[in-house]
């Protein structure tokens, strides 16, 4: 019984031997001790709490190791602690005899208590026995009277029953005038009965009096049916009661669709009184109808549509699923309402108010779905209906930009042509164009966002295919878009054909430049903004029909602009031509005096240039110009130089060789480029100006040719050529285009010449300066 | 001008604007003036260029002055038709086709060459906006008036096959009769689709503008064309062309 004595071996000492782990010990001991912690602790006889203890083995350790005061301690330690232990146990030994005790005491308290319930549950048992007794005894006392008591009830039902079956007749009677269904289901319910009890002859005179009366009923319902206008309540009733008192079905509902047909026809007869009757004779304008469409459609949808719902249903609860001779009679008048509906729509002329419109096709789509379902043939039709009205109403709007756009045009050209006040400046081209390219976009713009009302939200026709796809691409995009674009390049292209050659009134040119500016915007940014635009509202479908890319459109505008601005090059080329060409015709090139001053022509010439010059400049951008050399305003005609003295050549060839003036002139023309006159003008202001340029003075050149000229009049062509030269250079993109025209001019003018003796350079010079 | 056929007795000579028909006696060297007519109008008008209508007995004459293009008879000098702004500028030369009565071709100072059929003289028939200049002049070959060839002053000569106007728009038909083969046959059905106005060639030979243009009366596959230079060149019909069109 040596227990824990340190616990720990006997480094740590006695020194309290850590006193919580005591308890723990020994209970542990008796519990037995773990696996792990029996394998874990190698067998050692001197650990007192180990179970290899061997009190010799640990004393003698003890006392060899450990000085007397550690031992005298450790012994009063161990004393202490087996005191501590006895206590504990004789603790536990009291407690568990207290257990024990209590435990018999209880026991034993039971045990009475189970034998006293004994007793109680007998005497319960007991009781129970005697009272099902008793209950037996008054049930067989009560059987007689009970049973005699229900036979009198039956009796009293079926006197009740019978009374009332005499009464049918006389109630039939009474009702058959003012209450037919009451009588209808009185009958009804007497009818089995009477028809079960057919061989007793009382119950036969019943029947065949309430036959008769119901018959009679059945007679006047008939007549009331085919001769009343009912409504459709009164209808189904009236049908209804039929049904009930076994008239043929079909024949009923034959009835019921005639009377029902007369009554829809007279609705729709109503409506087409709203339509004003259309001219026999064609005129071209009918009188605007009474009401908006609106209320047009508001009336036909309530009335027409919302009975025809009614009927057909009605119809159905009466006669069952049996639709055979509904469906071909619904169809008929729907296509009948559908037709009257179109024509209205044909007459909403002009672009009103395309929201009313789309709300009036929403009712009328929304109102046909009750419709619809009985008639699925009919969806198609109304589909179509709508699509054709949104179709149409596109088409107006496409026309319609077309006469703004043309309006448009004619506002800009009064702006050009008005005649200005002195001292103001009339509007410049920019501004002109910038007006137009704005107002048209505005334009289409609203345009788009009103036909977007088709496809709005919480319009109900917006989720047909048809809408969704077809419509967006083919009569949106396509129809309205591209194809104005089409047109808009169409018109523009128009001014360059046709007018200026039949003799009418051209174009004035700077309409001409407008409009080439404008289809070059187009191509550049605008199509491509408005075609974004248009698919962002309108998003195309992926499997839909071909759309026209944008470069298409691109392409047919680009083409468009290089027609005008070579049109105009065309133009403003001819004016000046044909004032050069005057001016060489009606002059004397023979007789002329020698030439002091510039031809005033020469002068006009210059002026309109430098005007042509600042209209374009307005509009286009500057463009590239060949770098010219330094001294390009002042280079000598080396033709004449050859002409005059064939000894003196340009520095380039050999001196030495006498050479022909014309041979001369064809070598230098090799290399020369040839120029070619009429040749597409590109987008600058210098290519136009070129081009310009190269056509009045090839006017120039072929009217010298034809003229034979004295010796001063070849000196005034070469003084009017220098002039040109020294103004003109500036404008063209190569001034040597200018030089080689200038001196093609002066070479066949001197060919042309009589006596060709050219003036001194300077002497030139001089003239050109003072004029 | 001379009389295309007859016997070389009268000569049409338009001077500013006045039509001169002079009647050679046979043995004499004189000219006797037979009738003229006079072109009425403001301004000072001017025929720029005339040309006798190788049909109708040679009694009919077109003239040009400005932009307008006028037919005369010569039996009685008056007007008979007038094509009015036939060309944007002036009308520089007309010829007419030697096959086909009606038919006129002018040209002008607007670079185009233009068809005419003197019954509908509101629309041309064909326009050809080859060049890139005033086209001085316009020529149907004698016998094969599909060939046209206009002379320009952007130097160059072009040679075109306007077969569509021609006087044989299919190619050359063969009578049925003369052909033994069903192999040949064959080869004509195949030509029968019309063929298509083109541009044969284009001749760039010229370094200056060319005004005179001229097919030989000898042979009817060369011409000449002459240019202000001084140059003049003679050129041939391709060879494909023309075994095309003779067979």
């Amino acid at each position: 019984a040596g227990s824990g004595a340190g616990g720990s071996p006997e480094a740590s000492g006695g020194t309290g031997g850590t006193g919580w782990r005591r308890p723990h010990g020994p209970l542990q001991r008796y519990y037995g001790p773990s696996a792990a912690e029996a394998a874990e602790v190698a067998p050692d006889p001197t650990d007192i709490n180990g179970p290899h203890f061997d009190p010799e083995v640990f004393m003698n350790k003890v006392r060899s190791e450990c000085p007397l005061g550690q031992l005298l301690a450790r012994e009063a330690a161990l004393g202490r602690e087996i005191r501590a232990l006895d206590s504990d146990m004789q603790t536990l030994l009291y407690e568990n005899y207290n257990k024990f005790i209590s435990a018999t005491d209880t026991i034993r308290k039971m045990k009475v208590d189970f034998r006293h319930m004994e007793a109680e549950m007998d005497d319960l048992a007991a009781n129970m026995a005697a009272i099902s007794a008793s209950s037996a005894r008054v049930s067989a006392a009560l059987q007689d009277r009970h049973r005699r008591g229900a036979q009198l009830a039956g009796v009293q039902a079926l006197l009740r029953k019978l009374q009332a079956l005499l009464e049918v007749p006389g109630r039939l009677r009474r009702w058959a005038g003012t209450e037919p269904a009451w009588a209808l289901r009185c009958y009804g319910r007497a009818r089995a009965v009477l028809r079960h009890y057919r061989h007793l002859p009382s119950f036969r005179a019943i029947e065949d009096e309430s036959h008769a009366i119901m018959a009679d009923l059945a007679q006047r319902l008939r007549t009331r049916l085919r001769e009343e206008k009912l409504d459709p309540k009164e209808l189904t009733e009236c049908v209804e009661m039929l049904l009930q008192l076994e008239e043929p079905p079909e024949e009923l509902s034959e009835e019921f669709l005639s009377q029902a047909g007369t009554r829809l026809e007279a609705e729709l007869a109503a409506l087409e009184t709203e339509l004003p009757v259309p001219d026999p004779s064609g005129a071209a304008t009918t009188p605007p109808p009474a009401s908006d469409i609106l209320d047009f459609v508001d009336r036909g949808s309530s009335a027409f549509v919302g009975t025809l719902c009614q009927l057909a249903g009605s119809y159905r609860s009466l006669f069952g699923e049996d639709t055979g001779r509904l469906e071909p009679f619904a169809a008929a008048l729907a296509t009948r309402y559908f037709a009257l509906l179109e024509r209205r729509l044909a007459l909403e002329r002009g672009l009103g108010d395309t929201s009313l419109l789309v709300r009036a096709l929403d009712r009328f789509h929304r109102r046909l779905r009750a419709l619809l379902e009985l008639l699925p043939a009919g969806a198609t039709a109304a589909a179509e209906l709508v699509a054709r009205a949104a179709r149409e109403r596109v088409d107006r709007y496409l026309r319609a930009l077309q006469t703004f756009f043309l309006g448009c045009l004619g506002d800009v050209r009064q702006a050009l042509a008005a005649p200005r006040p002195p001292g103001k400046e009339g509007p410049g081209l920019p501004d002109l164009l910038a007006t137009l390219s704005a107002s048209v976009l505005g334009q289409l713009k609203a345009v788009l966002a009103y036909v977007q009302l088709f496809t709005a939200r919480d319009v109900a026709f917006a989720s047909l295919p048809y809408f969704k796809g077809e419509f967006c691409v083919t009569a949106v995009r396509e129809g309205l878009v591209v194809a104005f674009v089409r047109w808009l390049c169409r018109t523009a292209r128009g001014f360059t054909d046709g007018p200026a050659e039949k003799g009418a009134p051209a174009a004035p040119p700077a309409l001409l430049l407008l409009l080439a500016r404008l289809c070059l915007d187009y191509e550049n940014s605008t199509i491509s903004y408005i075609l974004t635009l248009t698919d962002e509202q309108f998003p195309p479908q992926d499997s839909g029909p071909p759309v026209t890319p944008g470069p298409a459109l691109c392409a047919e505008a680009r083409a468009a602009a290089q027609r005008l601005l070579d049109h105009y090059v065309q133009v403003q080329g001819a004016a000046v031509a044909q004032m050069l060409r005057k001016s060489v015709e009606t002059r004397d090139w023979l007789g002329t005096v020698e030439p002091r001053n510039v031809r005033a022509v020469m002068k006009r010439v210059v002026e309109d240039i430098t005007a042509i010059d600042v209209q374009v400049g307005q509009l286009f951008e500057e463009g590239v110009r060949r770098a010219q050399s330094s001294d390009s305003s002042r280079r000598a005609f080396s033709v004449y130089s050859s002409s005059r003295a064939p000894g003196r050549y340009a520095p380039s060839y050999t001196p030495s060789a006498p050479m022909d003036t014309h041979l001369l002139s064809n070598i230098q023309k090799l290399f020369s480029e040839r120029i070619d006159i009429f040749s597409p003008v590109e987008f600058n202001k210098v290519s136009v100006l070129t081009g310009i340029i190269k056509i009045s003075l090839k006017t120039l050149l072929e009217c010298v040719r034809l003229r034979t000229l004295g010796r001063f009049g070849l000196q005034q062509v070469q003084v009017d050529g220098h002039y040109l030269q020294l103004y003109l250079w500036r404008f063209a993109s190569d001034e040597r285009v200018v030089q080689g025209l200038l001196d093609e001019v002066a070479a066949s003018a001197a060919h042309r010449c009589l006596d060709p003796v050219p003036m001194e350079h300077s002497v030139v010079e001089l003239i050109c300066e003072r004029g | 001008m001379w009389e295309p056929m007859g016997d070389g007795k009268k000569i049409i000579s338009l001077a500013d604007n006045n039509i001169l028909l002079w009647d050679l006696q046979e043995s004499s060297t004189k000219a006797v003036l037979s009738s003229s007519a006079a072109l009425e109008g403001k301004g000072q008008l001017k025929f720029t260029s005339g040309r006798w209508s190788p049909h109708h007995n040679c009694t009919q004459i077109a003239t040009a002055n400005d932009t307008t293009v006028r037919g005369w008879d010569t039996r009685s000098m008056r007007q008979i038709y007038c094509i009015e702004n036939a060309h944007g500028q002036l009308v520089r030369d007309l010829d007419f086709n030697p096959n086909k009565q009606y038919y006129l071709a002018s040209c002008g100072d607007d670079c185009k060459v233009k068809f005419w059929d003197t019954r509908n003289v509101t629309e041309p028939v064909k326009t050809l906006e080859e060049h890139s200049h005033w086209v001085w002049n316009v020529r149907y070959n004698h016998s094969h008036d599909q060939l046209i060839l206009t002379g320009s002053s952007d130097s160059r000569v072009i040679l075109s096959n306007m077969v569509s106007i021609s006087s044989e728009p299919f190619g050359h038909m063969v009578d049925d009769d003369e052909l033994s083969d069903p192999e040949d046959q064959h080869q004509e059905e195949k030509i029968k689709e019309p063929l298509q106005d083109s541009v044969i060639a284009t001749y760039e030979e010229h370094e200056d503008s060319v005004y005179a243009v001229e097919w030989s009366s000898a042979d009817p596959w060369l011409f000449a064309s002459l240019s202000y230079d001084g140059r003049l060149v003679i050129n041939r019909v391709p060879r494909a062309l023309k075994y095309h069109i003779l067979l």
